[in-house]
């Protein structure tokens, strides 16, 4: 069970504009901790974005996406109280899942 | 958490309870693993196998209707800001990567019909190196590139 994302979603003109910023460490699994042993790699993979239910956007990450990884996208659509979920797994099995409201 | 829920539908008692707990648990599972994480692409070392791994062969240069966003100059190679647009119609995936990244292969997006063709996302470089966007629309592949110089590390920040 990951730490919460932000996410901000606002409509606008008839788009709507996501913004995440999921929280994850994002290790590669080839740095080297102080003692000189290999960190084991931990990212996320797969990241899911919804809008009332419906797939926005799916997305899949490597080891090379930052550190608290940060996604913009934009869908047509999409009016303010619409709930916007977005989800994500990483290579040990951890996910979360968070919401939020569209504004207008 | 899960086993808190367990508990409180044993509470709740009745067998349909827990099998539509279940239900709901796998079918969330199963909604998030649809998209198969492409590892042969994800662990490719050089960009030519990564681009076999897509299914992107040899892809077509196009830098009118593929407008990647990158700094030139990046302090901190730990946080690349990355946005890729694409003017082109029917656009299925967007991917990003990183040529001289160990894994070079940083991101892949899967856009259905009504999202915008534009992304933006942050990676890790390791040192100066093209960061390529490979856009596949109607079926066919599409690339472009840009240097980004990296002036301090980004792998192991």
């Amino acid at each position: 069970m990951g730490n919460p994302m932000k996410i901000r979603a606002a409509v606008k003109d008839g788009v709507t504009e996501v913004k995440i910023l999921m929280q994850h460490e994002m290790e590669t699994g080839l740095r080297k901790d102080a003692d000189g042993n290999l960190v084991p790699a931990c990212f996320i993979t797969e990241v899911k974005a919804q809008h009332n239910g419906r797939t926005v956007l799916e997305a899949q990450f490597g080891q090379s996406v930052s550190k608290n990884p940060y996604l913009v996208f934009r869908f047509k659509g999409g009016v303010a109280g619409d709930k916007i979920t977005i989800s994500w797994v990483d290579n040990k099995g951890d996910t979360r899942s968070d919401e939020t409201a569209i504004s207008a | 958490m899960i086993l808190m829920e367990r508990r409180n539908a044993l509470k709740a008692g009745g067998s349909f309870g827990l099998l539509a707990l279940f239900g709901a648990f796998g079918l969330l599972k199963s909604g998030i693993a649809l998209a198969d994480w492409n590892k042969p692409a994800f662990t490719s070392k050089t960009m030519d196998d990564a681009l076999a791994a897509m299914g992107a062969m040899s892809p077509e240069n196009n830098s009118v209707f593929i407008h990647l966003t990158v700094p030139e100059i990046a302090e901190n190679g730990a946080i690349v800001p990355v946005t890729v647009v694409s003017s082109l119609p029917k656009v299925e995936q967007i991917s990003i990567f990183v040529d001289k990244n160990p894994n070079v292969m940083a991101a892949n997006f899967i856009f259905p019909e009504g999202t915008e063709y534009m992304v933006t996302t942050r990676v890790k470089m390791g040192q100066t190196a093209n960061v390529v966007a490979l856009v596949k629309a109607d079926g066919k592949f599409y690339r472009t590139a840009k240097e980004v110089k990296v002036t301090a590390g980004g792998c192991g920040g």
